[in-house]
């Protein structure tokens, strides 16, 4: 990239940025008290009588699945409201009718979604600190899978935006898609405890394999193959790239 | 050098509305052009493809010289537009819209500090620097819009009817404002249907009508083309048929009012002699006002109903 492009980009993702720093109260507090809630119910009144799993309490085998999950759904959120909503204030077209290009638009909201998906991740973290112990096993494979997931599901929620007309229509996704997918991605349970066929299934929920990767950065346990699921996790992304950039070159949803 | 050069441009949008039906445009740089027409001429759709809103049909599209689909970026960063409808961030404050518009161009910070501050000032807005943008008046967003669209310097100044809903007072620093840009160099093209703004500020000009150009000239050759007057007669008595007179050409309104189309060549007294001379007596008369719709008159063959 050039300077230009640099500019542009910084200038996208410090506006991004900014926007949900700005409206922290709908943007991080949502997710710290449902994590929190989690933590009680599920960590201390409930996991007291499951007792351990894989050798870790119960709140501590869960922390991965809820961190996972509030970064899901924040990166997935903070791209799809705020691309929808340039769409309907039409501010879109300023950065239509500049010169910064696809990559660059793309990029700059991407970083966006990574950083709240980041900032969310430190969070929730922080907040099972209150309720657990934390260790942390591989940091760097914690970090590449934040930042591989959240760039992902930056990337769907910028395509759901695209297409999105109404306002509906981006919270549909999250609602009958993201969440039975989170749930059902081993956030709470080890998939061992499944029936054998509902496992088979199981390996069909692209969530799965980020929470369990994520579990194996922070606790050093997983129920999938840690670098297969990150080299097809990365696969995914750069897919999910090329098929947004091609969208957003063609106009689709944006220019008649 | 030309600024714009459009070539068979065509836009059918998906309802199967043919917006643009092959337009071909050119503009000179340093120009101050007018793109005159009715509303749902095509003026915003002709707007949109060239600042790369609206997807094209067909056609090509050049900004001094360089091919809007192979050097889009480039060809981008020459453009300037204050669209016609309002497309601020409500929530944004005046001052960030300008930064971040500079921002998109590339443009380092201090610089954009900079124009920020002499556009602000310009515009009158310096003072709302800290407001957030749906805390301004129309008149403060419009001239918002004018400050974003310069934050980059464009070569090509487009401002899709600039003035519309402005009150005149405002309307009047409007055109100052876009006057003082273009004597700076900047070409300058602005869509409007008011002709009389065409008239006052634009040296060429082109008239679009149905996705069509029907005339492209010198905003003073359009007027003389225009040397034509139309008048209303009102007569005193019903007049149950039409007289013929040669090289006038005479409507009937209704059974006691007449209009006239007069060429400046003909006098007065021509036309009272033959009205008398068919037993039609005036009562009196007046001027027909609106030249624009005059103008449609006389460029399409049977005007516009
Ligand atoms: N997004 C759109 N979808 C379908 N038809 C459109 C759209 N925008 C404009 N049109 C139609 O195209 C024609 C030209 O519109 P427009 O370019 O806005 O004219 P003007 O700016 O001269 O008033 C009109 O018939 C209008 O209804
Ligand atoms: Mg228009």
């Amino acid at each position: 990239m050039n300077a230009q492009n640099w500019i542009a980009y910084w200038t996208i993702t410090e506006r991004e940025i900014r926007r949900f720093l700005r409206i922290w109260g709908q943007s991080l507090v949502p997710s710290a008290i449902t994590t929190s809630l989690y933590f009680i119910v599920f960590g201390g009144l409930i996991g007291n009588r499951i007792g351990s799993l894989h050798g870790f309490s119960y709140a501590q085998y869960i922390t991965p699945g809820l961190v996972m999950l509030a970064v899901i759904t924040n990166s997935y959120t903070n791209v799809s409201t705020s691309f929808y909503l340039s769409k309907f204030i039409r501010n879109i077209e300023e950065v239509l009718v500049s010169p910064a290009t696809s990559t660059v638009i793309l990029l700059g909201y991407i970083t966006g979604g990574v950083i709240r998906g980041l900032l969310i991740g430190a969070v929730v973290i922080l907040i099972s600190l209150f309720f657990t112990h934390i260790v942390i096993a591989h940091f760097f494979i914690m970090l590449l899978v934040i930042v591989l997931s959240s760039a992902l599901f930056s990337i769907f929620g910028f395509i759901n935006a695209l297409y999105a007309d109404n306002f509906d229509q981006i919270s549909i996704i999250p609602t009958f898609v993201l969440t039975p997918l989170t749930y059902l991605g081993g956030i709470f349970y080890s998939i061992e405890m499944l029936p054998s066929h509902w496992q088979i299934v199981s390996h069909f929920n692209p969530v799965l394999y980020m929470v369990n990767t994520f579990r194996y950065g922070m606790l050093g346990q997983s129920d999938v193959n840690v670098v297969g699921s990150i080299i097809v996790l990365s696969l995914v992304a750069v897919l999910s790239f090329c098929l947004a950039w091609i969208l957003l070159e063609k106009g689709v949803g944006i220019r008649t | 050098m030309l600024a714009l050069e459009i070539r068979d441009l065509r836009k059918i949008y998906s309802n199967n509305v043919e917006a643009l039906k092959g337009v071909s445009l050119k503009v000179r740089e340093g120009d101050f052009f007018a793109l005159l027409g009715p509303n749902g001429a095509g003026k915003t759709t002709l707007i949109g493809i060239v600042t790369s809103l609206v997807n094209k049909t067909s056609g090509s599209v050049q900004i001094f010289g360089h091919d809007l689909d192979s050097q889009k970026s480039f060809a981008k960063s020459l453009i300037g537009l204050v669209p016609q409808e309002f497309n601020l961030a409500i929530f944004e404050k005046v001052e960030n819209i300008l930064l971040q518009q500079a921002g998109y161009y590339g443009i380092s910070r201090s610089l954009a500090k900079q124009r920020a501050e002499k556009y602000l000032k310009k515009l009158d807005l310096w003072e709302k620097r800290e407001s957030q943008v749906r805390e301004l008046s129309s008149g403060m967003k419009r001239r918002l819009m004018f400050a974003r669209a310069m934050m980059h310097e464009p070569k090509l100044l487009i401002l899709d009817e600039p003035t519309a809903g402005v009150d005149l007072e405002i309307r009047r620093s409007m055109w100052s404002f876009i006057q003082g840009i273009n004597r700076e160099g900047v070409t300058i093209i602005l869509t409007t249907h008011y002709l009389e703004e065409a008239e006052n500020l634009c040296r060429n000009v082109a008239i679009i009508d149905h996705g069509e150009i029907i005339a492209n000239t010198s905003v003073s050759d359009l007027l003389s083309t225009l040397q034509t007057e139309s008048f209303v007669l009102f007569l005193a008595q019903p007049c149950a048929e039409l007289p013929v007179i040669d090289d006038l050409v005479l409507r009937k309104i209704d059974d006691k009012t007449l209009e006239i189309d007069l060429k400046k060549t003909h006098s007065m007294n021509y036309v009272f002699e033959h009205l008398s001379a068919n037993n039609i007596v005036v009562n009196s008369m007046r001027n027909k006002v609106n030249r624009l719709e005059e103008m449609f008159m006389l460029l399409t063959k049977n005007g516009r109903s």
